[in-house]
């Protein structure tokens, strides 16, 4: 847990904390914070900026029944108890996405997208998509770049660039003017989230045919 | 035993609801926070039948979630704020809201009173350096968090005190995976 070397930003953690970032970033987010003790921290303290906005706030004026409709909603689900959302021991999966998968790696549609690599789109729309990669052990990423922003998290194995080498739980935050060929260290297969918030533009002709149907 | 405890930081209510279903307590804890989130839902864009209905559903979900709240690296604020934008991604923006892993207490490991009592007084400072900023500065960051602003800058250039903030929570997590191991 203490390996992580490469962190998220406290632009991102603050937009993440006030709500603003496009979903398929924020699942990132959640699931690298599940794994990092440094990050939780200052997620918690932009959290608690939050808090003294809301505390500042002026104070609106309720409905006149608004007391007894939330005892209501109480009543209603009496009973039911929110219990912690844990991470069961070794998975390699944490929590928010085993939510998104609903399940653990075994639940995980993948699809061949070429060259070995498989990846699971979990959510696409307007504002980004985010997926699963699982790249063979050696292998290397279709070469690609992107519009906007890129986040890449490593869940399994380890993956080089032209900029660094990053592990489980390490994060790369890329922007549109890094063309990076991620390549899946030798002796054991890679698993990364990536999100983006514009579709990845793959250099190749090939590739770039096939996005569309590739859904990538 | 709510009486016993401080007015202002409402750790005691959280309990009295998590213990005893206190609806007591519950009905002093919403007279402060439900007008104060429906306000920070309408300035982030929802209509007031809008607000008034997630407002409703934010505070329900408070007494729901009363045993995952932890004293010592959240305020109530802070707690019912996080509970409060998710119910504007959830509904307003019509996005789901990933959260991380919950950090679970084991079952004896109440925290210890110091710890909460520390973290609570941070959060306060915090929230009154905020009230102090300078008018253009505090506006930026309630743009912020109300959700109509991107956030470049605002962290480093507002000079709010997270330094210290951090490293209560900082503490209270080091605390916290001891007491799991």
């Amino acid at each position: 847990m203490s390996n992580i070397r490469h962190h998220l930003t406290d632009d991102l953690l603050m937009a993440y904390s006030a709500g603003t970032l496009p979903e398929a970033f924020s699942l990132v987010i959640a699931t690298h914070v599940s794994m990092c003790d440094e990050c939780r921290i200052m997620l918690d303290s932009f959290d608690a900026v939050g808090g003294a906005v809301l505390e500042d706030c002026d104070m609106a004026v309720l409905s006149d029944d608004s007391f007894a409709a939330t005892m209501a909603l109480i009543a209603e689900q009496d009973g039911v108890v929110d219990s912690p959302r844990l991470t069961p021991k070794g998975a390699v999966l944490p929590e928010p996405l085993r939510d998104y998968v609903q399940g653990g790696l075994d639940s995980v549609k993948w699809r061949h997208v070429g060259g070995g690599v498989r990846q699971a789109v979990l959510q696409r729309s307007k504002s980004g998509s985010v997926r699963l990669l699982r790249i063979p052990a050696g292998a290397k990423m279709p070469d690609h770049g992107h519009r906007g922003m890129e986040m890449t998290l490593v869940l399994k194995g380890a993956f080089s660039d032209e900029c660094d080498r990053f592990a489980r739980g390490d994060v790369e935050i890329a922007d549109e003017d890094l063309h990076h060929t991620p390549i899946a260290e030798e002796g054991e297969e890679c698993i990364c989230l990536a999100a983006t918030d514009a579709p990845l533009r793959f250099n190749a002709f090939i590739p770039r045919i096939a996005q569309p149907f590739l859904r990538i | 035993m709510v009486a016993e405890a401080q007015e202002k930081d409402w750790v005691a209510q959280m309990r009295a609801i998590r213990d005893e279903r206190d609806s007591a307590a519950f009905a002093e804890l919403f007279r402060h926070f439900a007008p104060r989130v429906k306000a920070f839902l309408m300035r982030s864009g929802a209509s007031e039948p809008l607000a008034e209905e997630c407002t409703q559903e934010a505070m329900a979900t408070v007494w729901r979630k009363a045993q995952l709240f932890d004293p010592t690296r959240a305020s109530v604020s802070t707690w019912i704020f996080t509970i409060a934008r998710n119910r504007r991604i959830d509904v307003i923006r019509k996005e789901r809201r990933p959260e991380p892993e919950d950090l679970a207490w084991g079952p004896e490991a109440e925290p210890d009173q110091e710890d909460v009592l520390a973290l609570q007084q941070e959060s306060e400072k915090l929230a009154v350096a905020l009230a102090t900023l300078p008018e253009k500065q505090r506006k930026l960051v309630e743009q912020a968090y109300f959700g109509d602003l991107t956030h470049s800058q605002i962290a480093a250039e507002t000079g709010l005190p997270l330094g210290t903030i951090k490293s209560r929570i900082r503490l209270a997590l080091e605390r916290l995976r001891h007491a799991m191991s």
